[in-house]
């Protein structure tokens, strides 16, 4: 007989849908049905032992891939962090906590750059929040108080599917009894998008030009007047939107890659913080940003207790986590030719870095951890397969909120294939041998010091 | 005052960091003392005289130092960082934080620069003949007291985010900036002497801004309040002066609220 799981979360985007019920075979190995998901995630679930490898491949000088056990691949990955001299390991937005931590940890060892997705999406978002602060709150608050939703830059519609019938604009929460009857929703975005179509009030704000808006929204807010038109809208469409925010009981501002990824990026997100700060004169507001990947706050969480900075960490000098995008951040580090090694997890850097940093990364060894093959497991010169998190590996990860949820798996990963947090451990445990060698070898030479060390 | 000669004549794969290039490090140093200081290219820690050929000694103090750097130092991060005192001339261009926490002396770079040079500066002067990058004088991430004081001089264009966070000194740019000029400032004066983008002293909350040439995209919260006459960097001429940012929050003083301003040439 067929088993039925409940309350399993869904590996897909930052909502973290946490009431799937997922159906699997008897021996534990084929997932036969998934209800309550979107249709992005009940795909994960149904194709995830499609394409699978249960051994690394190993780029041969042909040019194709040949099969390696895992400990001659963990080798290879060791011998390439050790010698590189400016290791770069990125991703981490597919995966749990217990292997970012494990991460960090070699990346600590090796003397790298560690780095995750939020650095080509949500990481002008943590420079806004280290400038500005985050007046937030968590979606079950959105849930049962807010009455005015505001979707800047963001269409959850396609993005997070689910987004607005369990948190923002549809459920009926414990002071929102009326469901989406009592709320008012606004929605800012250059196009005409699903999530418009929602929308009492839709401003169709010029590309590129949110700072300017943000900033008429807030002079109208105290009380100045401003042009006819700013960023493409009126004004009287800007006086009346500020009104319906100062009106509100309670409300939530969720922007997304409309801001963070148009010109000014930080200073975007920083204005809208500065926005939300001035309408608590008036009444409750938060500010949310719709994070990506189901997992993609957990590396900001976790490095930030490791590391104290949430991503584009350079551990290169090991005693001191040295931070500032622009100059760590991953395809800045490419496009300057600033690092030497490549270690791809979690994410497809392959095919979502523009392809200009792509082909400088190329230029040094690659190694791609992913279950599947991608587009970058094309381009590697190593492959290793790892389970699924959330299918066939369970672990902490954190919703968009900044909310820890424990996954669980439905499934048996395939015979012998090890786990992210494993192989990073073992990686760990390879570099740490490497190193004893080392210094074997050479006793005046002890592990290189820090830039503090000689204080 | 003493001079020693850098030249770079074994460039670095990648990039060098080099944070202990400054007079204070450099003082009471022979020639072969300073080969032998720290230089970092990624996680390898290597001499000075790795990479370059050193040339005479340092001076007894600081003040007492000059250095000059010859070849390519495109790749060479950091060079006069958290300086206090004398002189650093850069024959060429020079990579990222150039002057970054500065506190005295002058650093002339004859090329170009790339980002964040003359972040949180607090006193001295950072000349540079060619462009500049982005965050300029600006400050470090997440640190609200930006640019304390001093002169950052560039005779091209800059990038964008000059003088984040400003809190006082005055940057003046010769040619074009782009978006972002004093966003967040509480102080300082930015001269900007070609046209500007976009942004400008948006979030600004005291301070002076003034744009020679046109601003494509002026911001909504700045309102104009009437024309002066002022010379500017030894330029007289009319501007049109503007105050705001109206939606951000500003002090009151002797009764009378302040505001940051903005002047645009007439």
């Amino acid at each position: 007989m067929a088993k039925k799981i409940e309350n399993v979360g869904c590996p897909f985007c930052g909502v973290c849908c946490d009431d799937l019920v997922v159906t699997v075979s008897d021996d534990g190995k084929k997932i036969l049905e998934v209800e309550n998901a979107c249709i992005i995630g009940s795909t994960v679930f149904h194709r995830a032992m499609e394409d699978r490898h249960a051994l690394p491949r190993l780029r041969q000088p042909d040019g194709t891939y040949k099969e390696i056990s895992y400990d001659e691949a963990i080798d290879y990955t060791a011998k390439v962090l050790q010698k590189a001299k400016k290791p770069l390991i990125y991703g981490f937005g597919s995966t749990n906590c217990e292997g970012m931590a494990a991460a960090a940890k070699v990346a600590e060892k090796a003397g790298a750059v560690i780095d995750n997705c939020a650095s080509i999406c949500h990481g002008s978002s943590f420079l806004a929040i280290f400038d500005n602060g985050y007046p937030s709150c968590t979606l079950g608050e959105t849930k049962n108080r807010a009455d005015v939703i505001v979707y800047w830059g963001a269409n959850p519609a396609h993005a997070h599917p689910r987004h607005m019938s369990r948190y923002s604009i549809f459920p009926r929460g414990f002071f929102t009894g009326k469901g989406h009857k009592g709320r008012k929703i606004i929605v800012i975005d250059p196009r005409h998008t699903d999530t418009a179509q929602v929308a009492d009030i839709h401003l169709q704000v010029k590309q590129g030009h949110d700072y300017d808006l943000f900033d008429a929204f807030r002079t109208v807010l105290r009380g100045h007047d401003i042009p006819d038109e700013v960023a493409g809208v009126k004004k009287e469409k800007i006086v009346e939107a500020v009104e319906i925010l100062k009106k509100a009981r309670f409300g939530t501002i969720f922007y997304g890659m409309g801001l963070c990824h148009s010109d000014g990026r930080n200073h975007n997100v920083d204005i809208a913080i500065s926005l939300t700060r001035d309408l608590n004169d008036f009444t409750k507001w938060t500010i949310m940003a719709m994070r990506g990947h189901y997992n993609i706050t957990g590396p900001g969480a976790v490095w930030s207790w490791q590391y104290g900075f949430p991503y584009c960490l350079d551990l290169t000098k090991r005693d001191i986590a040295h931070m500032n995008p622009g100059e760590t951040s991953s395809v800045d580090l490419a496009m300057r030719d600033e690092v030497d090694a490549f270690i791809n997890i979690g994410t497809d850097a392959a095919a979502h870095f523009p392809i200009e940093p792509v082909k400088h990364l190329r230029k040094h060894p690659w190694i791609t951890i992913d279950p599947h093959p991608t587009m970058a497991t094309e381009i590697s010169d190593l492959h290793i397969p790892v389970g699924i998190v959330g299918v066939e590996v369970p672990g902490i990860v954190y919703r968009m909120d900044n909310v820890p949820i424990q996954y669980r798996k439905v499934i048996d990963a395939p015979d012998g294939v090890l786990n992210d947090e494993e192989l990073f451990e073992r990686i760990y445990q390879r570099l740490c041998e490497l190193e004893a060698e080392d210094a074997a070898k050479t006793p005046a030479k002890t592990t290189p010091e820090g830039v503090r060390a000689g204080e | 005052m003493k001079t020693v000669t850098l030249t770079l004549e074994n460039p670095p794969e990648l990039y060098l960091e080099g944070q202990n290039i400054t007079p204070d490090n450099f003082a009471g140093k022979t020639a072969a003392e300073l080969a032998a200081i720290d230089i970092w290219e990624g996680k390898l820690k290597s001499p000075l005289g790795k990479h370059f050929a050193v040339a005479g000694n340092g001076g007894a103090t600081a003040a007492d130092t000059k250095i000059v750097l010859r070849g390519d130092c495109t790749r060479v991060k950091r060079i006069g960082q958290q300086m206090t005192a004398g002189e650093i001339v850069i024959e060429g261009n020079a990579d990222m934080y150039i002057g970054g926490w500065m506190k005295g002396g002058k650093i002339h770079v004859k090329g170009n620069v790339d980002s964040f040079c003359g972040i949180g500066m607090e006193g001295g002067e950072l000349i540079v003949d060619g462009n500049a990058g982005h965050h300029l004088g600006s400050s470090p991430r997440g640190e609200w007291r930006g640019m304390q004081g001093g002169v950052i001089r560039v005779a091209g264009d800059a990038g964008n985010d000059t003088g984040t966070f400003i809190n006082g000194g005055t940057i003046i740019i010769g040619g074009d900036a782009d978006i972002h000029i004093s966003t967040h400032g509480e102080g300082g004066t930015v001269i900007v002497k070609g046209n500007a983008k976009g942004r400008v002293g948006g979030q600004m909350v005291k301070g002076d801004i003034y744009v020679f040439g046109e601003i494509e995209n002026p911001l909504p919260g700045f309102k104009l309040v009437g024309e002066v006459e002022q010379e500017v960097d030894g330029v007289k001429g009319r501007f049109a002066h503007h105050i705001g940012d109206l939606g951000e929050r500003h002090p009151v003083s002797k009764g009378k609220t302040v505001y940051a301003n903005l002047y645009t040439q007439i």
